[in-house]
């Protein structure tokens, strides 16, 4: 597992897509001839790590959004996992 | 007293997901010959090939059912002055784009439209199996050629994707090959051993492999996947004559895969126009809908009420589908028998004679077939 700094800020891996596919009501990740589809707490932990915004501000967002709180710890583990996998990479 | 006759249950078949997987076969036109080419061996006969405009038009129906990757091959796709429009186009809709090449005709200028168009990803092939690769392994024409490209791929920010098919000829050059890899600057090699169809299945027996052989490749992969672990990745595909189930071919016949041949002819596979007794609908008649949901070419081998003895019993059947329906068609001559690299086919002895033949201390002699216009 990675140990990834609050300021660090995650962007969808080089040669990925993250998009939208009504078709399968879902977010799918996009790689050379192949597809991983997202559950909904995927999809959208996903489609914040936008380069912009730091490890930190994705679970407050989060929260923001869906009026809840105490997501820090299974959006860091799930932003873990996915930098492992490189679906998300931190870019310098 | 009578008993009342049994009534069938009705068969309703789920409505298939979406055709995720579109596969566009541009052309049939390619400056290669190669030996294990799976084109069909009668493409010099096949229609005129889709116009732009037409080529479009499925990609925006495709892409409205929900298919997500687009495959852009040939044919060497490089020789329609369209494909940076097409590519382009597809980004547009949303397509993740994979272009198949041997790299002929990719100079700078069309690399540079192909990225401005958004295209995703490139799959430098290795096409020429003898006169190519010894050329390739000999250090001349065709490694300068690769080399070139290959530097260019790398200049554009792609990852350099290497796939070189494997057979009789040049397995025995595993090292060779993955060192030029290496020198290529590849960051994966795809070591693909060759499926027979077309042009390969032609040539079978001059390409299939002997087991020493292909033990002696895979060692040789182990050696330098420990040497270049991350670095350069390299994948083995073993042939699947040598195994004991089938592959599960096309996640099973019109379930993800969608194939359109150059004159527009939709498949659910890239060799399923062999199969007898089908009829495969051609996308200048028909709506992507409608071939893709209503089709008897595409309907015919989803689900599993196609499949004889032993697949329609066997409890693997929802795992391989009973393998691949044109290697059963071309064995057994019955595209509804289990593919006979099952070796619960009455039929699995024609796959280990042909094994057992690689053995002989001369191989048939037997001319190899270069794919040409005949």
């Amino acid at each position: 597992m990675n140990t990834i700094a609050a300021t660090a800020r995650p962007a969808i891996g080089r040669g990925l897509r993250l998009q939208w596919e009504p078709a399968q009501n879902a977010h799918v990740l996009l790689y050379p001839e192949g597809m991983i589809k997202l559950n909904g707490s995927a999809g959208e932990i996903m489609k914040r790590c936008d380069g912009a915004r730091t490890v930190a501000d994705i679970p407050a967002d989060l929260e923001r959004s869906f009026a809840t709180t105490g997501l820090g710890d299974d959006v860091a583990a799930f932003i873990s996992m996915a930098l492992d996998k490189k679906w998300l990479e931190i870019r310098a | 007293m009578s008993t009342p006759l049994p009534v069938p249950a009705p068969r309703i078949a789920p409505r298939p997901g979406p055709p995720l997987w579109l596969l566009f076969e541009l052309t049939y036109r390619c400056p290669l010959h190669c030996v294990f080419c799976y084109n069909p061996t009668d493409f010099s006969r096949t229609g005129p090939e889709l116009k732009t405009d037409e080529w479009l038009r499925v990609l925006r129906e495709a892409r409205a059912l929900g298919a997500v990757q687009l495959g852009l091959s040939g044919g060497e796709p490089l020789v329609r002055d369209d494909l940076e429009t097409i590519v382009a186009a597809a980004h547009e809709l949303g397509f993740y784009t994979n272009l198949i090449t041997s790299g002929v005709g990719l100079n700078e200028t069309r690399l540079q439209a192909l990225k401005g168009a958004g295209l995703d990803h490139i799959q430098l092939s290795f096409q020429d199996s003898t006169r190519e690769m010894n050329d390739f392994l000999s250090s001349t024409r065709t490694f300068e050629l690769k080399s070139k490209v290959a530097a260019l791929i790398k200049r554009y920010d792609y990852p350099m994707v290497l796939n070189v098919v494997l057979h009789r000829l040049n397995i025995d050059h595993v090292a060779e090959i993955l060192t030029m890899a290496q020198s290529m600057g590849a960051d994966y090699v795809e070591l693909a051993n060759t499926q027979y169809y077309g042009w390969a299945w032609k040539n079978r027996q001059q390409l299939l492999p002997s087991r020493a052989q292909l033990e002696r490749a895979e060692a040789t992969t182990q050696r330098f996947r420990a040497q270049y672990g991350e670095r350069m990745r390299i994948y083995f595909v073993v042939p699947d004559y040598f195994e004991r189930r089938p592959k599960a071919c096309m996640n099973g016949l019109g379930s993800v895969f969608l194939t359109i041949a150059p004159d527009g002819c939709a498949l659910p596979c890239q060799a399923a126009r062999m199969l007898p007794g089908l009829q495969f609908p051609n996308v200048r008649e028909a709506s992507v809908e409608s071939i893709w949901y209503d089709s008897e070419g595409f309907n015919h081998f989803r689900g599993d009420a196609w499949m004889k003895e032993p697949c329609r019993s066997c409890p693997e059947k929802a795992k391989d589908f009973g393998g691949c329906r044109c290697q059963a068609y071309m064995l057994t001559g019955d595209a509804a028998n289990a593919d006979p690299v099952c070796d619960l086919s009455p039929f699995h002895h024609l796959v280990t004679e042909a094994v057992a033949r690689t053995e002989l201390p001369y191989v048939e002699e037997k001319p190899l077939v270069f794919r040409d216009h005949r």
